[in-house]
């Protein structure tokens, strides 16, 4: 698994966000654009693209991409 | 997983009432940031809501559904044998709703009446319960009733649930018949208990601070006695649990998506059912939603979707499948083998 990937899958989800300020260290609840409608189009894309369950806690306890990435790839194998 | 048969039972008509008061979402500005509210309807697709007044209570919009139903199919009262009530907004904790509907439809005492409780998966889990004492001797026909009035136990500032949240009463008349097989899958996983709750109850006994307004997370407002969701565990619980069900559900009746000419979900949010139907690459076209004029009615929104969008349409043989989901957790879906059914038109009250 990717983190650059991952980045880009998850910035794709933003529609008025430019895609070159989300790195991996970003604080996302920090993005003007976030929302708990992203956060399902997070658990969607998760499930979509690593066939990987995300429950809320997931993104609640996260603070950067990376800490999403992190649980992702723990749980693909 | 339960995974029920029935042959010679089917869905001979089905009816559905609404309140005529509209809730606009669009006036949801003091809960959501203007800036916000449009993309927030396209998302959850619903532009409006129907609200029931303060003395209208589920089992008026199911009475006036019922009403409707024998009108329209000549179904004398005497001739139902079973009289199901599903509803998590009954009218009172004791006696069962149930047993005032037999009562104001005038139905006989010899009526088997009794209530059902369950959440959004409930219509499948009612349905199941008719078609099973449908099957048995002596039983010709069951009248169910599913309606719920959630506006009634949503905070009005919860942005997460009022924003969904609309009110229905169905009814739905099963019987034997000549009707090819009809199978069920049913689900439930008690762990996820916290998914969707009203605190307080028997458990957790109600006091007079139960009615006390707390602000909760993310600053959303409600009491003890109100319904709290966790939106993205049931979103997770959604997208992870229901395609497999339904695939297994195909796999065991052995037949396809192609196979299906109607999928009706539980009217979720537009966002979510849009996600199920890629999943399921689905057409979707064969997928009614009515979600934009009466948003999410809990387990009434199976019946509702097909009495709003496939008036007129079940003339003759259908496959239809039907799916559920909500607080338990629980779930479930049915393929099944419908004949002539009767669909009114959705009427106020």
């Amino acid at each position: 698994m990717d983190l650059n990937q991952f980045i880009e899958n998850f910035a794709d989800l933003f529609e008025e966000t430019d895609p070159d300020t989300i790195k991996a260290t970003t604080q996302f609840k920090d993005i003007e654009e976030w929302s708990s409608l992203v956060a399902l189009s997070v658990i969607a894309m998760v499930d979509e693209e690593y066939d990987v369950e995300f429950r809320g806690d997931d993104i609640r306890n996260s603070n950067t991409i990376e800490d999403l990435y992190n649980i992702v790839s723990s749980r693909i194998e | 997983m339960a995974k029920i048969t029935f042959h010679g039972v089917g869905i001979k008509a089905l009816s559905a009432c609404v309140p005529p008061e509209v809730v606009y979402n669009k006036d949801l500005g003091y809960l959501i940031p203007e800036e916000e509210i449009e993309k927030t309807i396209n998302n959850i697709g619903i532009v409006e809501r129907r609200i029931a007044a303060p003395d209208v209570m589920a089992s008026d919009l199911c009475y006036k559904a019922a009403q409707q139903l024998m009108a329209d199919n000549d179904i004398a009262p005497e001739s139902i044998d079973v009289l199901l009530f599903m509803s998590q907004t009954a009218d009172y904790r004791i006696p069962a709703t149930s047993c005032l509907l037999q009562h104001r439809l005038g139905l006989p005492r010899e009526t088997m009446c009794f209530d059902i409780s369950l959440g959004c998966s409930g219509y499948l889990f009612a349905l199941s319960t008719a078609f099973a004492y449908a099957s048995i001797e002596g039983i010709n026909r069951v009248l169910l009733l599913d309606g719920e009035t959630f506006s009634k136990i949503v905070n009005r500032r919860d942005k997460v649930d009022w924003p969904l949240y609309g009110d229905a009463g169905t009814a739905t008349l099963i019987e034997k018949g000549n009707y090819g097989d009809s199978t069920f899958l049913l689900y439930t996983d008690g762990s996820g208990e916290d998914t969707l709750k009203i605190h307080a109850g028997m458990r957790n006994p109600i006091t007079p601070e139960s009615c006390v307004e707390r602000e909760c997370e993310d600053g959303n407002i409600r009491s003890d006695l109100e319904v709290f969701m966790d939106g993205m565990d049931v979103f997770n619980f959604a997208i992870s649990k229901v395609p497999k069900s339904i695939k297994q559900l195909l796999k065991e009746t052995q037949k396809t998506v192609d196979d299906v000419d109607y999928l009706v979900f539980h009217q979720a949010n537009r966002f979510m059912m849009d996600f199920l139907v890629k999943k399921l690459k689905m057409e979707p076209d064969r997928v009614p939603y009515c979600i934009h004029k009466y948003g999410n009615t809990s387990s009434a929104s199976v019946p509702l979707t097909i009495s709003s969008e496939l008036c007129g349409k079940l003339d003759g043989d259908h496959t239809m499948l039907m799916s559920g989901f909500g607080a338990g957790l629980s779930w479930g879906s049915v393929l099944l083998s419908m004949h002539d059914c009767k669909v009114s038109p959705v009427i106020e009250y």
